[in-house]
């Protein structure tokens, strides 16, 4: 059992590490600004409710894991928004930025 | 070599780099964020200091953290005094330069006139 | 060299390069948001060092309050961007500079290498009269218990602090109010964020106050988190600074150190020291003690964050 908690573990840990990387690439190479905050948000989510799922069943107890929980709702949270205002910056002011 | 060690070693070379920012650049937001670097490599000094403190089974000195808290305190009071006084000068002269003799604009409509 | 010899090994060249950004970066913008990413590494390395309560503070205070001053500065600033080029060093006095700050750096390494295995120190005694306080971690017991004096003097620094910037403002805002008014219609999205974050982050800031006595954290980190949603509630434009002549606020900037300072006088008194506390009584007096601070911390940031007065002051 514990063996098959730890494979999830590195599964899920894993595959949220490679949306980061993906997202940092997107980050770097995509040519303006809306494409890049798509490539941030989208994918930083994602690899970040993955790695928090990788390590639900190694939390200590109940509460920890919900603060895992809380954490990444916190940073959905505060992603969706800075994305939001970074968007209409750029809409209002042109793409140059 | 131990992860604290190399903490260190950072702190040293960040002190270096802070100072060069402080005295290569000409601008007054450069300089402050550059005395911010000299006072975190200063304060990784004094964390491996409490790494090697380590003792009665804590894992560090309690002391010298307590004191690198209080010190990422005193240096934010700092920083928003200098960021304040920066935005002032730029308020007043229009430039933002320590330079002796760069010139002041005159004071907006007489209205800041003290 | 194992897996975690080799993170440190790279979050380590990762801290330096960011902080080399932070100087060298183009323009002002781009090197304050450098900073920023610069203290949240930096409270990794603080972890990597055992140090919890250092990296709460430093990813809180280092990187988080100090970044939204710097960038509001360099937002301010953009006009005075150009610098002109006799400003800037000339080739060879750059040269000797960077040879004496590498003349810095390796003098302060060769110190770090050659320091002892075991160094002296003050963690038996702090382990052996912890039980004394009624607290379990040792750090907030070195702040408010056996060093409580650089802790007082530490809050009258920051009121200190804010009495400097607020005498920064011309004569004719003076006890006016700082940052911007309240706006009738609010930025929607960040009014929405504000309005969502603000009662989780008091909650999490009381949360991280109270846990304080016996794992990492306290007065500092949750004070800090308090003030960071005070600063996001009047980023939003939902609610404005209060005026810099108010009494309340006059009260809260000195409740901290004032209260610190009586309970060390009546310790002069009642427990036979300055700054000691009567035995049994310390724990809830320390907590009294640390209430305050809070409070305190949490409305002084936002002040240093605001800046002078720029409004008139209303009757």
């Amino acid at each position: 059992m514990s063996l098959a908690l730890d494979l999830f573990s590195i599964a899920a840990i894993s595959a949220g590490v490679f949306f980061f990387l993906a997202g940092t690439v997107g980050l770097l190479r995509f040519p303006d600004a809306l494409s890049r905050l798509h490539a941030l948000t989208k994918a930083d989510n994602l690899g970040l409710g993955l790695i928090v799922l990788g390590l639900l069943p190694r939390a200590e107890s109940l509460l920890a894991a919900l603060m895992l929980v809380a954490i990444w709702a916190l940073v959905q949270l505060a992603g969706a928004t800075a994305a939001q205002l970074i968007g209409r910056a750029v809409r209002r002011k042109g793409p140059a930025i | 070599m131990s992860s604290a060690t190399l903490a260190g070693l950072v702190g040293a070379a960040l002190v270096g780099l802070g100072l060069y920012g402080v005295i290569a650049d000409p601008q007054p937001l450069r300089k402050i964020l550059a005395f911010n670097l000299i006072g975190s490599g200063v304060f990784l000094v004094f964390g491996i200091v409490a790494r090697k403190g380590a003792a009665a089974g804590l894992s560090a000195d309690p002391v010298p953290q307590a004191m690198v808290i209080t010190g990422i305190v005193v240096a934010f009071a700092a920083s928003a005094l200098a960021v304040a006084l920066t935005l002032r000068l730029f308020e007043e002269t229009g430039r933002a330069t320590l330079r002796p003799d760069a010139g002041t604009k005159p004071p907006d409509d007489g209205a800041d006139a003290e | 060299m194992s897996v975690l010899q080799a993170l440190d090994v790279g979050l380590a060249f990762l801290v330096f390069a960011v902080a080399a950004w932070t100087v060298f970066a183009p323009g002002p913008f781009a090197a304050t948001v450098g900073y920023v990413v610069y203290g949240l590494l930096l409270s990794l390395v603080w972890i990597r060092l055992f140090a919890v309560d250092v990296a709460l503070t430093e990813a809180a205070i280092g990187s988080g309050v100090t970044g939204v001053l710097l960038i509001g500065a360099a937002a301010r600033l953009r006009g005075a961007e150009t610098t002109p080029a006799e400003e800037a060093l000339t080739g060879l006095t750059r040269l000797f500079a960077a040879g004496l700050c590498l003349l810095v750096a390796a003098a302060l390494a060769a110190v770090v290498l050659l320091l002892p295995d075991q160094g002296p120190t003050l963690a038996p005694q702090s382990m052996e009269r912890l039980p004394e306080t009624g607290l379990g971690n040792p750090v907030t017991a070195v702040l408010i218990a056996f060093r409580s004096f650089d802790t007082m003097l530490e809050k009258v620094v920051l009121v200190l602090g804010v009495v400097g910037v607020w005498s920064l403002a011309a004569d004719r805002y003076w006890g006016g109010a700082p940052g911007e008014a309240r706006a009738e219609r609010p930025e929607p999205t960040l009014a929405f964020f504000a309005q969502v974050l603000a009662p989780i982050g008091i909650l999490v800031g009381v949360h991280v106050f109270w846990v304080g006595a016996d794992e990492p954290g306290g007065a500092f980190q949750g004070g800090a988190i308090l003030a960071a949603m005070w600063m996001i509630v009047m980023m939003a434009r939902l609610t404005e600074a209060p005026q810099a002549s108010a009494f309340w606020l006059r009260l809260a900037l000195i409740a901290g150190p004032a209260v610190f300072l009586a309970a060390g006088v009546a310790g002069a008194v009642v427990a036979g020291g300055f700054f000691a506390y009567p035995p049994g009584l310390a724990k809830p007096l320390i907590l009294f003690i640390e209430t305050f601070m809070t409070f305190t911390i949490a409305v002084t940031l936002p002040m240093l964050v605001a800046g002078p007065p720029r409004r008139e002051p209303r009757r």
